[in-house]
């Protein structure tokens, strides 16, 4: 490419073009949504795109107190749960599925990677019935088991592919001498698939978090409700302190975009491996 | 790896019971309950048989509801997919390949955030009293924009939403094809280059046969995520204008929660499961066939 005709100029051209006009369009709503958080209505009827002229810090303020201080706490609650359960049940299961030869094996792994193809959408009246009749209905429980339940097949999908490929020498020597095929899960298998269960879990941090729907069906309680629901109750809350309910938005934002920026590696790496969208 | 017969079975055990009473179980109870009149809190249930479906398919509301999908699915592909293909292609074209890191992350982001914000975001730009939308449509296109309401008018409101995912997936979309691009042997793009193929032609004949496979998987992914799409409607319109932007999902919500017609709800979540199941079956064809 050292002689660069006026076809190949042309082509850079509108390849800047494009990108530049993309990557505004990404950039204005956030850069309205950052702005706005700091703005009285009155200056957010009349200058939508200025910078405040009084930069309104108690609009933060406001939105922690009617909530969004606690919707994150029960947030961090649920999403460390689910994590931490989903994460001990689906290695378990990768490990047996992957380090046993036994009849029915395939059989086995199928039935559980059929949970796939299953949304929560389709099961969601069953769903909350079941969840009634366990008496956990409105609880914390409601929405991390469901979660767990829901996120099994792919976290087993990504552990087990990962524990086929590497080679099961150490595990096999550590048998003859002698040890458990508990101390061997824990001592060597789990060191050893760090990667895969970093990415994996990462991942479902960032569908926990962001979970709306079982979260809105399976709760009633405002004082247990997640980030992303307690937020969409805030509209009713703050239906006239827009700054407000702009600067909640801020503040749900940060945990995420702070998560995106430190681990993107993994994160990249678990999502190409599975390809599966939320 | 030798052990007693029982021993896969107890770290298999957990993960399979979770599933079966909190996944299948429902799947298979949503099937057996649509065929009864029931209601959240009165006891009892009142055998109907297929009443319930050949009601759905004279109910005007469940024809809009497929049809807001469907549109969403089609214009998915050409905005997430095909697009995220053109920007793919772009950002790892050999001019741009050095330079694009940012505009990678910087497209990649919207898709990590939660629905409600991007969702509560949109709802309030698109606002005619709060947000600038209009204002900027007014200033770009001169229209006159004084009775703009995108998501308040039953002929805009389901594709302002549809308009929003798409800003909020295309660079997900396009990510997942660069990661596919660049896991392409550098030894097939230069035999092309040596032959004397173009950048055009090597993207045409080397690289999309290469991720032809991510290429289905985008489509799966995104067709499949079209009809289970809920928080983006209900964040935004409720469903509303009346039904006109209304999804299945959606309305499996409001039949169940908000009428009390529990059965009705799980004849919808029936059909969703038929269409999802059909479609990753379908695709799943496609993938074989493409083979050859």
């Amino acid at each position: 490419m050292k002689n660069t005709t006026w076809t190949a100029k042309l082509a850079h051209f509108f390849i800047w073009a494009l990108l530049i006009l993309l990557s505004i369009s990404i950039i204005v709503p956030f850069y309205w949504m950052v702005v706005t958080g700091f703005k009285n209505n009155a200056e957010l009827y009349n200058n939508s795109f200025g910078l405040p002229e009084v930069w309104q810090v108690k609009n933060y303020v406001t939105a922690w107190k009617v909530g969004v201080g606690r919707f994150l706490g029960n947030s961090l609650l649920v999403t460390v749960s689910s994590t931490v359960l989903t994460m001990a049940i689906s290695s378990a299961c990768a490990f047996g599925l992957s380090r046993f030869q036994f009849k029915g094996r395939e059989a086995l792994f199928i039935l559980v990677l059929a949970g796939l193809l299953l949304a929560p959408q389709v099961a969601v009246v069953p769903l909350y019935r079941i969840l009634s009749a366990f008496g956990i209905y409105n609880t914390y429980l409601a929405m991390i088991i469901p979660y767990v339940a829901f996120r099994i097949p792919f976290t087993v999908f990504l552990i087990r592919a990962y524990l086929l490929d590497f080679p099961k020498d150490i595990e096999e020597a550590a048998i003859i001498d002698g040890c458990s095929t508990f101390g061997i899960f824990i001592k060597i298998t789990l060191p050893v698939s760090k990667p895969v269960l970093a990415s994996a879990a990462l991942l479902a941090v960032m569908n926990f978090w962001n979970e709306f729907m079982m979260a809105m069906i399976f709760t009633s309680d405002n004082n247990i409700r997640t980030i992303p629901l307690g937020l969409s109750t805030l509209k009713g809350t703050l239906s006239t302190d827009w700054g407000s309910l702009i600067a909640g938005l801020v503040i749900a934002a940060i945990p995420v975009v702070l998560l995106f920026v430190v681990f993107q590696k993994q994160f990249v790496r678990g999502m190409t491996a599975g390809g599966v969208k939320g | 790896m030798r052990a007693k017969k029982i021993t896969p079975f107890l770290y298999i055990f957990p993960a399979l019971a979770i599933l079966l009473v909190f996944v299948y179980v429902p799947i298979i109870l949503n099937f057996f309950w649509s065929l009864f009149q029931w209601n959240a809190y009165t006891p009892g249930m009142n055998w109907v048989g297929f009443d319930y479906y050949v009601r759905l398919f004279q109910d005007e509301n469940f024809w809009v509801c497929l049809k807001n999908n469907t549109m969403y699915a089609l214009i998915s592909l050409v905005g997430q997919v095909a697009f995220g293909l053109v920007i793919a292609a772009i950002l790892e074209s050999q001019y741009m390949r050095s330079r694009s890191t940012f505009f990678r992350s910087l497209f990649f982001i919207p898709s990590i955030m939660s629905m409600t914000i991007i969702g509560l975001l949109f709802y309030l730009f698109y606002n005619p009293n709060v947000g600038p939308f209009n204002a900027l449509v007014h200033m770009f296109t001169g229209m006159d924009t004084t009775n703009l309401d995108i998501l308040g008018s039953p002929e805009t409101a389901i594709y302002g939403v549809i308009a929003v995912s798409q800003w909020m997936w295309f660079g997900y979309m396009a990510m997942l094809l660069i990661i596919g691009i660049q896991k392409i042997p550098d030894e097939l793009n230069e035999a092309a280059y040596i032959d004397g193929a173009n950048q055009f032609q090597v993207f045409w004949n080397v690289t999309i046969p290469n991720i032809k496979e991510m290429i289905l998987v985008d489509t799966i992914v995104c067709v499949v995520g079209s009809f289970k799409l809920f928080d983006e409607v209900y964040i935004m319109t409720k469903g509303g204008p009346g039904y006109s932007s209304e999804v299945l999902s959606g309305y499996i919500y409001k039949a169940a929660f908000r009428q009390d017609e529990m059965g009705y709800a799980c004849t919808i979540a029936v059909v969703l499961f038929i269409i999802t199941f059909l479609l990753s079956l379908l695709q799943m064809k496609v993938s074989n066939s493409g083979k050859e």
